[in-house]
Parts: C-alpha cells; sequence; structure tokens
C-alpha cells in the first residue's frame, strides 16, 4: 500500500464526462491492499468504465462481503452507496437494496472465497434469480485477507507459496454461472485493461445479473512460479475467446465483420454489445457450446477470456416477482403502508 | 520507439525545468530543500557554485526559471525560486571558510580584464582560485557594472552588492577603479596572457525627433540618467515626469522618477500591453506605485516652448492582432502630453570606440564583434568577450554563464589546450528511498498558491531613494513556498525488467502520465497515451520491452509532478524515485590545478 493519499491534482486539460466529471471524481479512499495487487488495478477498470458510462455517482449502490476483493469498493465512487456484508452474504443484502431501489445500478465486489466457499449457496442463487447486478468475482487462488490459504477456485495441481500442492478440484464461477442459468457470464484478467473495461461496460449496461470472473493475481500469495493465478502463467495460458465491445444506443456500429467474426446482442436500454469471436465455431448464446469450449481449454490449462454467454431475454427478479416500475424507495408512505384496513382486506382474499 | 537513454545527462535535466531553464543551472530544487531543511549556507553554496551573486540575483534576477517551473503546468503560479533564493542569501551564516583558497603561488599567467561588472568578476572568480593573476580595468569609481549604476538601490542595496562583489575582489583581485581603457592595442601590448572584454552594451538610444536639441535640458537618456542618479550627481526632478519606452530600464527610471520628487509619472508606450517588454512584476511594482501606463502612443515630437520643454506630441495608435502579432496599424489622432521631463528608455546598444579596427579583431556589418559562442573568443587569439559587451543586452544570469564558459576558454588557452575540447556534463543517480515508505525528500504534493512578497508601506519607501522595497519573505512564508516545489530533481528512474506489468503505477499516478502500450513508432504511440501528449518539447520516456508482454512502458515527463507514488506503489520497485545530481564544469575542473593549495574546499553538502 502506499501512505501518502494520491494527491488531487485537476489539470486544465483533464477530460471530462457526459455529466462534467474528472475520472478523479469516481475514484474512492487510498487503498490499503498490497502494492500491485490485481484488485487494485480492476478497481481502477471500474472507475474507467463508470466515468465513461457517464454514471451519476449517487445512482449507484457497491456491495461486496469479506476479503480484501471486498474491501475494494471503499476504493471506489465515494459519492456511491456502500454496503460491506458479513462474509458471503452479498447477494442477500444486493437483493434487498435492489427490491427497494429498482433503479439503483448496482455493482457487487466479491472474491474467490466469498463467493465460491462460505457464499457459494447465496451466489448460485443470485445467479439464477438474475438480479439486476454487476458480479465481479475478484478471482487470485486464494484467501488473501487470511494469509493465503487455498481457496475453492485453486486449480488442481497448483503449487502454494510454501510449496504444497492443491488436490482438490476448482470451481469456475463462469462455467458454474452458465449452467446455473445465468444471463451473463464473462472472464476477464486485472492485467488486460482494454479488454476489462467493455466487459464491466456491458455488465452494468445488461439488465440481469452480470457475472464477471476477474483473474487477479494476489502479488504476495499467489504470484509465484507453479501458481495457476500469477501475471506470468495468466498472461502465459490466457486464451481469448470472445472480445466484447458495447456501442452505445446512439452511436452507429461503423466496422463491419465478416459472417460468423461477430454476434451483435441489443441490450434493454437500446446500446448494442458487439461479441467479436476469434474462433468462428463459437455461439456465445448457447449454453452448451459455451459449456464445452470451457471445459475443452480448461483441459489444456488454458485461461479462457472474454464474453463466453449473454442472454438478454431471461427475466430479472422484478420481471418475475412483477413489482411495480416504479422504486419502492420513492413510493409515498401512504401507498407503502395502506393502513390496517388493506392489510384485512389482503387477508381475506387469502383466507 | 527509440529507447531512453537516461545516462545522457541532458536527459533528466530537461525534466528539471528550472535548472533547464536558468542559463547558469542553478541546481534550484536541492537549494529549496536545504532552505526547508534550515541549512541556509549550504542553500546559498549550492547557488553560489552556479551563479556566483546568489544574494544579488535573489532579488533582481530575470528569473527564466520561474516561466520554465513544472509547478506553473499544474494549474497554479510557479514556485518563488527567485525570493527563496534571497531567503538563502538573508540567512546564511559567514561563507568565508567555504570560499575557494586561492593560492600564493601564483601560477605565472597575468589576464586583463575590462570593466568590473558580473561577466568579468565571474571570470575573476572562476580563475583566481587556479593561481592566475587578474587585473580589471574598470571606468568608474565602484565596482559593480549596470547592478551597481543603473539598478537602483530600491531594488538592490548597495551592502548586498558590495559583500558579494567582496568576495571575488578579495581574492586578490587587482582591480583598477577610475581607469578606463582608451585603447585595446595599447592594452595588448602590456603583454596579458589572455584580454576578457566585460564592457557591456553602455550606450543608451537615442530618439531623433523634432525639438530634441531645443528642450535637451530636460530630455535624459535612462541609462546614463540612472547612474547619475545612482552617483548622487542627480537628485531630483520635476513634478511631471514621461518616460519612453516600457522595458525594464523604463521602470527603474518611473520608479527612480517618484523617489527624486517626480508626482505625475506617466510610462508611454507605443503598443498595447502584451507586447511590452517588461517583466510582469517590474510593472506589477510599478502600478503599485501609482505610475499611470499609457498605451498606444507614439512619439511624434518634443514641444518646447520659450526655449523650455512643456510637453511631447504624440500620435494615439490603433492595431488589429492576429494570433498574437500586430498585422494592422492606424493613427487615430495626435495628442499633447504636458510634462516637465522625458526620460527616454528604448533601449541600449553595444560600443567599442575604444577598440581599434585594425588589431584582427573582426567586427560584423551592425559593427558588433565577431565572438564565438561556445568558446566567447573574438577572431583575435587571447581576446574573450563576455556579458552584454558579446552578443548585446541580456541580464546578470546570462552574463555570469558567459563568464563562466569564458574563464574555461582562457584557462585553456593559457595552459595551450583546445579550448574546443570542454568536459561534458556529468549525471550521478542516487536513490532516496529510505525505507519501505519512506523518501529522502518531501513527496506529498502541498496544493498551497504562491505566497506574495510583502512590501515597505507606500508613504514610507520614498522617503530615501536607497530604501528597499521588497521585504523578503518571512519564516512562514519560506515554509509555504519550499514545500511547492515539486522536486523535479528527483526521478523516475526505472529498471524494465523488474516490471510484472500490473498497472499499479499507471492507476496511482495523479496525473496520468504513465502508458504501458504495445510499442510502435513514436506518433503512433503518443495516440495511445492515458492522457493526451499536450508539449512536444517535454521529453517522453520509453522503456525497453517489458518482459511478460514485450509491450513497453512510456512515461510523458510533461506533467509528472515526482510525488513518487509510483515508485511507492510499485511491488517489484521497477520505479525508482533517484536524486539527478548533474555537475556542470567549471575552469577549475579542467585542471591540472597548478598549485596543491588550489582545489577548493568541498562546497555543498546534500539536501
Ligand atoms: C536600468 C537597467 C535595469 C536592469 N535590471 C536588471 C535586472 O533587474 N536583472 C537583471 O538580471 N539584469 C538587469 N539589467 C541588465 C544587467 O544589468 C546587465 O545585463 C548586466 O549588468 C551585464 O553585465 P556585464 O558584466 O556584461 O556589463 P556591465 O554590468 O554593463 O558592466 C560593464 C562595466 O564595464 C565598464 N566599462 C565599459 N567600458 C569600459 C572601458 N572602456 N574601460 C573600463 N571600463 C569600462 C562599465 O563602467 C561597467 O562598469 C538591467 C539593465 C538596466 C540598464
Ligand atoms: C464468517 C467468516 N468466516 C471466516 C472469515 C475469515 N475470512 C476473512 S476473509 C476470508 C477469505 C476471503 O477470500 P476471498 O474472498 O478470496 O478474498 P481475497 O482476500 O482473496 O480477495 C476468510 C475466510 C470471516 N471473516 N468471516
Ligand atoms: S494479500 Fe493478496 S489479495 Fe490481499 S491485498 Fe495483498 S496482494 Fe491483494
Ligand atoms: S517545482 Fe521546483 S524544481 Fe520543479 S521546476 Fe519548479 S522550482 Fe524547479
Ligand atoms: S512521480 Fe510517478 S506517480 Fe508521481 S506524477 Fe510522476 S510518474 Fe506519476
Ligand atoms: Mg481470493
Amino acid at each position: 500500500m502506499t501512505y501518502i493519499p494520491k494527491p488531487r491534482i485537476d489539470l486544465p486539460t483533464d477530460r471530462i464526462n457526459a455529466i462534467g466529471l474528472r475520472q478523479r471524481d469516481y475514484e474512492g479512499v487510498l487503498s490499503t491492499l498490497c502494492a500491485g495487487c490485481g484488485h487494485d488495478s480492476i478497481t481502477a477498470a471500474i472507475v474507467q468504465a463508470f466515468w465513461e458510462l457517464a454514471i451519476e455517482p449517487h445512482q449507484v449502490a457497491k456491495l461486496s462481503g469479506i476479503g480484501c476483493s471486498s474491501k475494494t469498493p471503499a476504493y471506489f465512487i465515494s459519492g456511491a452507496h456502500g454496503f460491506n456484508s458479513v462474509h458471503g452474504r452479498m447477494p442477500s443484502v444486493a437483493t434487498g437494496a435492489l427490491a427497494g431501489n429498482r433503479d439503483l445500478t448496482c455493482i457487487a465486489v466479491s472474491g474467490d472465497g466469498d463467493s465460491l466457499s462460505i457464499g457459494f449457496g447465496q451466489f448460485g442463487h443470485v445467479v439464477r434469480r438474475n438480479l439486476n447486478m454487476l458480479y465481479i468475482i475478484e478471482n487470485n487462488g486464494v484467501y488473501g485477507l487470511t494469509k493465503g490459504q487455498f481457496s475453492a477456485s485453486a486449480d488442481p495441481g497448483s503449487k502454494a507459496k510454501k510449496g504444497q500442492v492443491n488436490q482438490m478440484q476448482a470451481i469456475d464461477p463462469v462455467a458454474t454461472a452458465i449452467a446455473l442459468g445465468g444471463s451473463f457470464a464473462a472472464r476477464g484478467f486485472s492485467g488486460d485493461r482494454d479488454q476489462l473495461v467493455p466487459l464491466i461496460k456491458a455488465g452494468v449496461r445488461h439488465r440481469g445479473c452480470a457475472v464477471i470472473d476477474v483473474v487477479s493475481p494476489c502479488v504476495t500469495f499467489n504470484d509465484h512460479e507453479g501458481s495457476t493465478k500469477s501475471y506470468a502463467y495468466t498472461r502465459k495460458m490466457s486464451h481469448k475467446a470472445v472480445e466484447a465491445d458495447l456501442v452505445p444506443p446512439a452511436e452507429e456500429i461503423t466496422v463491419s465483420y465478416a459472417d460468423g467474426d461477430a454476434v451483435r446482442v441489443r441490450l434493454h436500454d437500446g446500446s448494442t454489445v458487439l461479441l467479436r469471436k476469434n474462433d468462428p465455431a463459437y455461439d456465445p448464446t448457447d449454453r452448451s457450446t459455451a459449456l464445452q469450449y470451457l471445459e475443452k481449454h480448461r483441459a489444456r490449462g488454458e485461461v479462457v477470456t472474454g464474453l463466453m454467454f449473454l442472454d438478454e431475454t431471461l427475466p430479472e427478479m422484478h420481471d418475475v416477482f412483477g413489482t411495480t416500475s416504479a422504486p419502492l424507495a420513492e413510493t409515498g408512505y401512504e401507498a407503502l403502508v395502506p393502513g390496517k384496513e388493506a392489510l384485512a382486506k389482503l387477508q381475506k382474499k387469502m383466507r | 520507439m527509440e529507447r531512453t537513454d537516461i545516462s545522457n545527462p541532458a536527459y533528466f535535466h530537461q525534466v528539471v525545468d528550472c535548472q533547464w531553464g536558468c542559463p547558469a543551472h542553478t541546481d534550484v530544487p536541492e537549494y529549496i530543500r536545504l532552505i526547508a531543511q534550515g541549512h541556509f549556507t549550504d542553500a546559498y553554496m549550492v547557488n553560489r557554485e552556479s551563479n556566483v551573486f546568489p544574494g544579488i540575483l535573489g532579488r533582481v534576477c530575470d528569473r527564466p526559471c520561474e516561466p520554465a517551473c513544472r509547478r506553473g503546468r499544474t494549474g497554479q503560479k510557479p514556485v518563488a525560486i527567485c525570493r527563496l533564493k534571497r531567503v538563502a542569501a538573508d540567512h546564511r551564516q559567514d561563507v568565508s571558510d567555504r570560499l575557494p583558497v586561492i593560492p600564493s603561488e601564483k601560477n605565472g599567467k597575468r589576464i586583463a580584464l575590462v570593466g568590473a561588472g558580473c561577466a568579468s568578476l565571474t571570470v575573476c572568480n572562476d580563475l583566481m582560485p587556479l593561481g592566475y593573476e587578474c587585473t580589471v580595468f574598470e571606468a568608474l569609481d565602484k565596482p559593480g557594472g549596470l547592478m551597481r549604476s543603473n539598478i537602483p538601490a530600491f531594488r538592490l542595496p548597495a551592502e548586498v552588492l558590495d559583500e558579494e562583489l567582496g568576495m571575488i575582489v578579495d581574492m586578490g583581485v587587482d582591480l583598477r577603479l577610475g581607469q578606463r581603457v582608451d585603447s585595446l592595442a595599447a592594452l595588448l601590448d602590456e603583454g596579458y596572457d589572455a584580454v576578457f572584454i566585460g564592457s557591456g552594451a553602455p550606450k543608451g538610444k537615442e530618439l531623433d525627433l523634432p525639438g530634441r536639441t531645443e528642450g535637451d535640458a530636460n530630455i535624459h537618456i535612462g541609462i546614463s540618467w540612472l547612474e547619475s542618479v545612482a552617483f548622487g550627481h542627480t537628485k531630483e526632478i520635476g513634478k511631471r515626469v514621461l518616460i519612453i519606452g516600457v522595458g525594464n530600464t523604463a521602470m527603474d527610471c518611473c520608479r527612480t522618477s517618484l523617489r527624486l520628487g517626480a508626482a505625475d509619472v506617466k510610462v508611454m508606450a507605443r503598443k498595447p500591453r502584451d507586447f511590452f517588454k517588461a517583466s510582469e512584476w517590474e510593472l506589477e511594482d510599478a502600478e503599485e506605485e501609482n505610475v499611470e501606463i499609457v498605451i498606444n502612443h507614439s512619439p511624434k515630437a518634443f514641444v518646447v516652448e520659450g526655449g523650455k520643454l512643456t510637453g511631447m506630441r504624440f500620435d494615439r495608435m490603433e492595431y488589429t492582432t492576429e494570433d498574437g502579432r500586430i498585422v494592422d496599424q492606424r493613427i487615430v489622432d495626435e495628442v499633447v502630453i504636458p510634462c516637465d521631463d522625458v526620460v527616454l528608455a528604448i533601449g541600449q546598444e553595444n560600443a567599442f570606440p575604444w577598440i581599434e579596427r585594425d588589431i584582427g579583431l573582426e567586427f560584423d556589418r551592425w559593427d558588433v564583434p565577431v565572438v564565438d559562442r561556445t568558446t566567447f573568443e573574438s577572431t583575435r587569439p587571447g581576446v574573450f568577450f563576455g556579458g552584454d559587451a558579446a552578443f548585446g543586452p541580456e541580464n546578470i544570469i546570462w552574463a555570469v554563464e558567459h563568464g563562466h564558459q569564458a574563464a574555461i576558454s582562457i584557462h585553456k588557452h593559457c595552459q595551450g589546450e583546445s579550448m574546443a575540447e570542454r568536459l561534458p556534463p556529468t549525471l550521478n543517480l542516487g536513490s532516496r528511498k529510505m525505507g519501505m515508505h519512506e523518501w529522502a525528500y518531501s513527496n506529498d504534493f502541498d496544493p498551497a498558491a504562491r505566497r506574495k512578497m510583502e512590501h515597505v508601506p507606500l508613504l514610507e519607501r520614498f522617503k530615501a531613494l536607497s530604501t528597499e522595497v521588497e521585504l523578503g519573505f518571512d519564516a512562514e512564508q519560506t515554509a509555504v513556498e519550499v514545500e511547492r516545489c515539486l522536486n523535479c530533481d528527483i526521478q523516475t528512474v526505472f529498471t524494465d525488467d523488474l516490471c510484472i506489468e500490473c498497472d499499479a503505477c499507471l492507476d496511482i499516478c495523479p496525473t496520468q502520465c504513465l502508458t504501458i502500450t504495445a510499442d510502435g513508432p513514436e506518433e503512433d504511440v503518443e495516440t495511445r497515451l492515458k492522457a493526451p501528449r499536450l508539449e512536444p518539447e517535454q521529453p517522453l520516456f520509453a522503456s525497453g520491452p517489458l518482459k511478460q508482454t514485450a509491450r513497453i512502458m512510456v512515461k510523458d515527463e510533461n506533467l509528472c509532478v515526482h510525488c513518487g507514488l509510483c515508485a511507492e506503489r510499485c511491488p517489484t520497485a521497477a520505479w525508482d524515485m533517484q536524486k539527478s545530481l548533474l555537475h556542470f564544469p567549471k575552469a577549475i575542473d579542467h585542471g591540472p590545478a597548478t598549485c596543491p593549495t588550489s582545489r577548493p574546499l568541498p562546497q555543498r553538502k546534500a539536501g
């Protein structure tokens, strides 16, 4: 970490986004993570994506569980609402928050320990509930905060810092999310900002639960030789399958692609996600080919990245529950608490 | 793009914008840090090594370093570099034990110098420690040149001059005051081993308009008039005074007039304010004293009635400007402005009536001697020029640098060595890391604004010509101002193969001046920088290919505030903060010292 806060130096030449804010306005407090931690890099990608999307900071809810990764919401968008929940329980809190105010742009940050160990159940259910949120798993293969024990995403055969070899199977959050009926499943790498920022932007604009597994090296406990979540290993073994670009509603898509090289998916807000495939046979809108593809490359020790699966037609939680379109948070007291008589009427109906 | 060679001293030199802007390459951030630590004497000596006259320059330097200061690019005013120099000079202790030791045994070479201005005295300062015998001929009764005769005492007190000139004269210079050199040929006949001409640009420009001769009694040439005031020959002036011209001489003339009894002083400018030659701060100081600056008035004639000057006639002008240039001008009408005296301050020129034209010393078609820009030698071997005499009027700090360079040439000339073979500047880098998160400099960016110099109250300051107007910074102002310096000499030094491309430095950098990107031609890499490149003059650092992806680390030096966060954030110490100590060789470095006692004592201590 650094002990000197990053000074605020507004240069006359700084770029300003559509709502008059500088990128600095999307930053948070001084990070206390280890210098070089992948999580900090993801934080910077989030800052950049939200600045580029020109989202009002006070319209953002940022939530997390426990872990180094889960500390990071403090390091971006100071002006947003935040909640740091108990270990692995962030999805429940997020569900409550979005039930109360469906208009919030919700971003959740979790870790591989937080989501795939203690919070695995919560993770599974929020995915199938298709809660309208961006769910980032900062995946370093270890419990960083508690000093580097293997997590559930550690690959079998990978080595811990002191030499122990992991013997258990790894949970792949991308494959899991697709298998659970998720609507958006992607993988990025903290060391590849150019790929990650568009993924985050597409995830924010997607209506439903957008899971992005981001390989994020733990420089302190899992960046050595023998690790499969190090900077060097990820760079060597990464396999870019599908690149994604988010094209805002008003913008025209100018580049044309050869047949089969690109798929366009129109999002609910009118923007388009352009999926550029490196393998023409791959279909990011088909679950079974996606799962097969992931499995094939996993077996080769490769780290498949990109927007692997997208289905914009699946209903999100509010659609399923048929809730009012106006956020409860903005609904008047009278309507929310209609009184004793209304309750009696309701109960009568149920008898 | 081409990998940056940081072992070339010029690279990091340019990053230290102030030191790059200073003709004598004063190590500004180093002396500012020493002041911050309370080491005023050390700070003074760091200055003296380069600029020789810190007390003088701390008051009246033209400050080319300040417009260059990096702080000015953060949307703020530059560091008050000059004012801080004065702090070092005002608070230093006796430095006599730190001045170079002058060998009692001389090296047998005799140098004659014409004029006792800053140029000549710098030459003496550099040659006396090497055992040379220096004889200075000065026409006036006191040494100092224009610093004494023209820069008014309310800007530069006589005691400050005396003390700093004294340090050099006391090295044993044979100073012959009141001795004007009337013939260079005669001087050369006296058999000196070398002659240095530091006689300045002593001729004030004339304004030949109708009425000039008739009104002569009340029309004065600025630089001669200031000299006459400085030496007490002129003690008063009329109530209404017009100053013609709007350069720095004009500013000294108008403010001097106020102190000699004038009540209504107007500075008459031919052009609009954007075209003034005077420094912004000199204009401000004059306007604070209620001098009126009148623009767009072009002098036409002196109005003389009954044999006495009563006013001046001007054409009122109108200009059309485009991109800061005048493209068209018109006369609107004509006005007469009444006055009692006129001071002409429209420039100075070189004049060498005392140099014979048949002694092998070539003059060009403007009748200015031909002088080599590197060696300062004229076309007659062994005769050197420096200061205003070399290439026309400049300022003190340029005269000092000329003096340093000429001294090297004279030394080489006298030792029979080639003047072209001069030692190059050298660079020394040393890490400023002290511990995990400790740096040996104050790297925390301080957003404070530039401190303002306090002045003696208006009523007070006109009582005596010698009342110094600027009070100097007090302890609190100094404490704030030193922290404004960004320590541009503490350089970001990058080691390619340590970098794991984690992006931590890119994200922590408060000005987004770092980028990791694919290699390519410079024009192409430029388009991929995180923040747009605004100053093509400022260098771009490029690393070699990085280990993991073969991309390169690029740094736009333009906006780096030297906060050190990149180095602090880097998990592998691929970035380090290192002090660049630049050394610009002087005569003494071009040894051999002829006498063992002639080495100077160690002059400085690291800040
Ligand atoms: C009014 C005014 C204000 C200025 N203010 C500033 C300022 O604030 N800051 C700044 O940096 N610069 C200022 N300058 C410019 C600065 O003073 C000069 O650039 C500088 O003094 C040049 O130094 P020098 O050693 O070359 O010559 P000078 O200082 O001109 O010294 C030359 C000396 O040679 C003597 N001399 C000339 N001919 C002979 C001869 N034949 N025999 C013997 N002696 C001779 C002269 O008497 C004089 O003493 C100012 C100039 C003027 C006119
Ligand atoms: C209920 C509960 N159990 C255990 C812990 C101890 N604990 C803190 S963080 C953590 C693991 C975090 O791992 P991960 O989510 O991968 O985050 P990382 O630090 O690796 O980013 C554990 C087990 C806890 N805080 N609370
Ligand atoms: S322990 Fe690992 S995960 Fe936690 S901050 Fe340090 S590098 Fe990041
Ligand atoms: S901030 Fe300090 S070191 Fe940097 S240019 Fe200005 S004075 Fe020089
Ligand atoms: S010192 Fe490093 S972090 Fe600070 S401005 Fe310069 S490059 Fe950026
Ligand atoms: Mg983890």
